[in-house]
């Protein structure tokens, strides 16, 4: 009753909607963005190829700069990322009860069902200077006049963490608690100290959740909008923010693509490197968790 | 930090680093909620006494969001739009789920990857491209053949079909997860007493999915509402909740009816989260 033909018509009728997507929304869109940013304007309404936008790119250092800016604040979020959130993972997956261990888990949760929009309004009427911390201060007598917090980088590091970290802590968590606890106690047992079984046990067998947590807070990170733009005000320079202006401010869409497509490689690039360094792929880290 | 038979100074010190970190991830969602209850024209101290005016108010200056016709507007649209793209996704991630855990067909691995790639390319970047080839094709049946196709210019549609591509991942991988823990043999069995495909279908396999498909549903539905960075650059003259709010933070500065927004919002999305949980527990059982 099951037929050959019928397997052949339902495998196709099942990858024509995946085809669709693949190829309407991200391919074509893709190869679009690709071509748009190889022209230049030489007319109105009148266009040939070359790499004028991306020459652009390399002869204005500001642009470069807010790539890189970028690239090395979203590099540092994702270390901070990982930093804070290994131990609250850890805590989750192995130390805590098992009672608690499924509340804590959906409290770390909570902030992540909250738009990026209202998590940096939050931290805006927490740090700016007629914001909560700057009244506490004043109140505790430890300063003498309202501090600003808001509109530095360490504003935005502080924001970009906080959105970020929780992908971070995901992953880990479902890769931590797959591990066996004696695995842990067996490295004790030979001898091994508490940093020995940490960088020797621990941290191979959580590698793939550490490669997954640090990709997607990475890209997050990378190409966040709001937050830098919130929490850093005007001189925040962040790289969608360059597309952005290119894109609605100027209606220059050749160079704003051009942008887009650098931000992509750029990324990408780190994926990659990401992915080599530590000898994971794209299947067993991000698509597990 | 890793024994649990470990010295207790160095498990409270843990502790403490655990409540701490806990207490970082409350206070800004504390504050954006708290102030919404503050008989105040500013969100920000000193506390003025408690009022419902941001949610009820219906004078200036202390418009309440309920009867803020932009905000109500945006909060409808944004809803319009997490319905689609939560219907699109689930179905789209429910035929992926089937075709990646069922099907033989060469290439499978590489079509996989491909299915998880749009979950790693920034939002921004999904927007313009989107933007891009729409207007392209726009352009082009309006210099070919006169057509006007509206609905390729920045607008719904658009903000569904950006937010569904990388969206569509997140469902097709929560629905191919459940997917994968099919016992096979139910389904020889209802074969073996004579159903057919189709019954099948509809009275084992899907029931079986449902939980996960609801879930799913739900994650879509709150991913899409919170969207930004997708909906930024192919948002028309619909603006959806987040970009209203976004729009009144950046030009106008604030008045505590954000907080209300906000309040409202966690709440909602926390019930959804809490209903998705509770669907999810389901299937440990069923």
């Amino acid at each position: 009753m099951q037929n050959k033909d019928i397997k052949r018509l339902s495998l196709i009728l099942l990858f024509a909607p995946f085809a669709l997507w693949i190829i309407l929304l991200i391919m074509l869109p893709h190869i679009g963005m690709v071509i748009l940013s190889l022209k230049e304007k030489v007319a109105p309404r009148v266009y040939q190829y070359s790499f004028a936008n991306y020459l652009e790119f390399i002869n204005e250092p500001i642009y470069w700069n807010t790539l890189l800016r970028t690239g090395s604040m979203s590099l540092l979020v994702t270390a901070l990322a990982l930093l804070i959130g290994f131990p609250i993972a850890y805590y989750i997956a192995k130390i805590a009860g098992p009672r608690s261990r499924g509340g804590l888990f959906l409290l770390c949760l909570i902030p992540l069902w909250v738009s990026d929009l209202i998590r940096a309004f939050g931290w805006i009427l927490l740090l700016r200077e007629t914001g909560v911390i700057s009244n506490f201060l004043l109140w505790t007598g430890l300063v003498g006049a309202p501090v600003e917090f808001l509109y530095n980088d360490v504003a935005v590091i502080i924001g970009l963490t906080y959105t970020v970290i929780l992908f971070m802590i995901v992953p880990l968590v479902s890769t931590l608690d797959g591990m066996d606890n004696s695995m842990i106690e067996a490295g004790y047992n030979l001898g091994g100290n508490g940093f020995t079984v940490l960088r020797r046990i621990i941290i191979p067998y959580a590698m793939p959740g550490i490669v997954a947590g640090c990709i997607v807070t990475f890209m997050l990170t990378a190409g966040s909008y709001l937050t830098p733009i919130l929490l850093g005000g005007k001189n925040s320079s962040w790289f969608t923010e360059q597309i952005y202006n290119q894109f609605i401010t100027r209606f220059n869409w050749e160079g704003g693509a051009a942008f887009g497509m650098l931000l992509l490689l750029f990324t990408s690039l780190v994926i990659w490197l990401g992915l080599k360094l530590s000898g994971q792929t794209l299947a067993n880290t991000v698509a597990k968790s | 930090m890793l024994a649990q038979n470990k010295t207790t100074p160095f498990l409270i010190g843990y502790r403490l680093y655990v409540i701490a970190f806990f207490i970082f991830l409350a206070a800004p969602l504390i504050s954006a909620g708290a102030f919404a209850f503050n008989d105040s024209l500013f969100p920000a101290l000193p506390w003025q006494g408690f009022t419902l005016d941001w949610f009820f108010g219906d004078t200036e200056p202390k418009l309440g969001m309920f009867h803020d016709r932009r905000l109500l507007q945006g909060l409808y649209y944004s809803f319009v739009i997490a319905i689609f793209v939560a219907a699109l996704s689930v179905f789209v991630g429910t035929t992926n789920a089937f075709l990646f855990v069922r099907g033989e067909f060469p290439g499978k691995n590489f079509f996989y990857i491909l299915m998880v790639v749009p979950l790693v390319i920034p939002g921004v970047i999904l927007g313009i491209s989107i933007l891009v080839l729409a207007s392209d094709t726009a352009n082009l049946f309006e210099d070919r053949f006169d057509l006007e196709l509206e609905f390729l210019r920045p607008g719904l549609l658009l903000v569904v079909l950006g937010q569904f591509s990388f969206i569509a991942t997140i469902t097709s991988l929560v629905i191919t997860a459940r997917l994968k823990k099919f016992d096979d043999t139910m389904e020889e069995a209802a074969f073996n007493l004579g159903a057919s495909r189709a019954r099948v279908l509809r009275t084992i396999t899907l029931p079986f999915l449902r939980p996960a498909m609801i879930a799913a549903g739900i994650v879509a539905f709150l991913v899409s509402f919170e969207n930004f960075n997708t909906t930024l650059f192919l948002v028309g003259s619909e603006a959806p909740l987040t970009i209203t709010m976004y729009d009144r933070m950046a030009k106008v500065g604030s008045t505590p009816v954000l907080n209300a927004v906000s309040f409202f919002l966690m709440v909602g999305s926390g019930l959804l989260a809490l209903l998705s949980i509770v669907v999810q527990r389901d299937k440990s059982s069923g």
